[in-house]
């Protein structure tokens, strides 16, 4: 393990932890302004967690084991991605398991314990998220790894590091069409994994329609602070890989301070902009009717295919 | 210009052409399916134009120019003209293909386009060679749309979609099939299509809908 990979296991997991909550919230604070609201402020899902964690959880009877261990999963899972995806240096920590199956694999892990558990509560609004979420997943999870492998394609290797080091290399890349292709696929399949807009509303409470919120309605107390917390984790490691992928200029090459700063700097405003301009588009766009959510994921798909494709035929 | 930056342009065309191709097999309402048609219309061009530009050929660029005239101005327009009148906006309600499992079969259509077109391109590698499958699937794209699609109007953009990608093959193939057939090839295309918009426009008077599927009985 070299010190450029330690560097980034200590700090990806710490910057993810703490900025993920503020990244939501500044996402709220766009919308709401935008919206012509003044907003809650950007340090309020981090207030929201504070005092989630101070309350005692509580869990419906009837549940099992499946319904407690699933936001520690969720967590858990999240925080090994964070930790091994090279955001802020191009080493990973560990770098064999950053690898383009590892990493999707761990991310589809937590979205099924999240089903489980949804399933394992046994009320109406927990099974009709779950499956909700998993004809979503069906879809998302296969255009994920292909959009995500038309890049490995050129490199000969899943590695993740190896695709944005080279990347890195050969900057006239990023404007090819294998990478337009999985870029836009990959963006699609994001908003659709992170339960945002056209997809699922992430503002709404008890609504026919709702798929994400659904399943985590009956936690409470400190294991819905985790679920909240783990969910704000994800959208910022899928932000941070769409944004290391196909733009990674920036991220740090040598062990030296200024590097590693500037790194992270870099790795903040990426993802920062990244989630403004998801903000201010969904001000502009409505939910999309469940029985349409298939077809957009399978134009998703046929992209991603498509850009497989293309780097075989286009090479 | 360089022999990447040929390469590069050439294949972001290309990546044009079958992107609009998807999209028209994606969108259900017609107006912005023609709008996507005149988009092809202008990578098609655009394609010529590197054509062009890369084999120093000042008939290859009148081609490349008469083709943005017809595909991205002339065409589209015609079939916008055929639009007006109509209450509201058409839309591809019911394709006999549900949109989702018309753009699988738009998956497995580029593949087979890419498996049928190696040997066209191993007689000759080139970068311009290496880029047939696209136009192959671009045709297999229009054929699919022409059959799967009820309305008049978007069978029609299925046709000029398997048009377009037929000429974007010959230009691929050859660099250009001689400015005379492919004036001819303009002409026959223009024509086809100046009679259908008038036949769909006498449709629509005589049964108020472009739905061809009404046209399966015979009426007095």
């Amino acid at each position: 393990m070299s010190s450029l990979g330690v560097i980034s296991g200590v700090v990806q997991p710490l910057l993810v932890i703490a900025g993920s909550p503020l990244l939501v919230g500044m996402m709220r604070q766009v919308r709401a302004r935008m919206e012509g609201r003044a907003g809650a402020g950007i340090t309020q899902p981090w207030r929201d967690l504070r005092k989630l964690l101070r309350k005692q959880s509580v869990s419906p009877r009837g549940t099992t084991k499946v319904f407690r261990i699933a936001p520690l999963v969720l967590v858990a899972t999240t925080l090994v991605v964070a930790a091994i995806i090279p955001f802020v240096t191009t080493a990973s920590a560990v770098d064999p398991a950053a690898d383009l199956f590892a990493v999707v694999a761990l991310l589809a892990l937590g979205t099924v314990a999240l089903a489980l558990a949804g399933l394992d509560t046994g009320t109406a609004f927990g099974g009709m998220g779950a499956s909700r979420e998993m004809t979503i997943i069906a879809l998302v999870e296969p255009t994920l790894l292909v959009s995500i492998f038309a890049l490995s394609v050129r490199v000969g290797s899943t590695n993740l590091a190896a695709i944005i080091t080279s990347t890195l290399h050969d900057p006239l890349r990023v404007v090819s069409p294998v990478s337009l292709l999985a870029a836009v696929a990959l963006a699609v399949v994001i908003i659709a994994e992170t339960g945002r807009l056209p997809v699922d509303n992430p503002s709404t409470h008890l609504e026919l329609t709702m798929v994400h919120e659904a399943m985590v309605l009956e936690y409470g107390g400190r294991d819905l602070a985790l679920v909240e917390l783990a969910s704000a984790m994800r959208l910022t490691v899928f932000l941070g890989l769409l944004a290391n992928l196909f733009i990674p200029w920036g991220i740090a090459t040598s062990a030296s301070t200024l590097a590693v700063l500037a790194g992270i700097a870099l790795f903040v405003i990426k993802v920062g902009l990244l989630s403004v301009l998801l903000a201010a588009g969904e001000v502009f766009m409505a939910k999309l009717r469940l029985f349409r959510v298939p077809e957009l994921l399978a134009g998703s798909f046929l992209l991603a295919l498509l850009a497989v494709a293309a780097s075989f035929f286009l090479a | 210009m360089s022999q990447t930056l040929y390469v590069q342009l050439l294949d972001l065309a290309c990546g044009a052409l079958l992107l609009t191709a998807v999209l028209v097999l994606w969108r259900r309402e017609v107006a912005v399916i023609i709008r996507i048609f005149a988009l092809q219309g202008v990578a098609l061009a655009a394609l010529v134009a590197v054509l062009a530009v890369h084999e120093r050929s000042a008939e290859l660029g009148a081609v490349g120019v008469g083709i943005l005239v017809l595909r991205a101005g002339v065409l589209p327009n015609l079939l916008r003209r055929a639009l007006v009148g109509f209450p509201h906006t058409p839309r591809e309600t019911r394709p006999v293909v549900n949109v989702s499992a018309s753009l699988l079969a738009a998956a497995v259509l580029a593949l087979i386009a890419y498996a049928v077109s190696q040997p066209l391109v191993a007689l000759a590698p080139s970068p311009a060679t290496h880029a047939i499958p696209v136009g192959m699937a671009v045709v297999l794209i229009g054929f699919f749309v022409l059959v799967t699609r009820r309305r008049a109007l978007s069978q029609l953009v299925g046709f000029l979609l398997m048009d377009n990608g037929i000429t974007a093959l010959g230009f691929l193939t050859t660099s250009g099939v001689g400015l005379v057939v492919e004036l001819g090839v303009s002409l026959d295309v223009l024509l086809a299509v100046l009679v259908l918009q008038i036949l769909t426009s006498r449709m629509r008077a005589a049964f108020g809908d472009t739905d061809l599927d009404e046209l399966r009985e015979l009426h007095d």
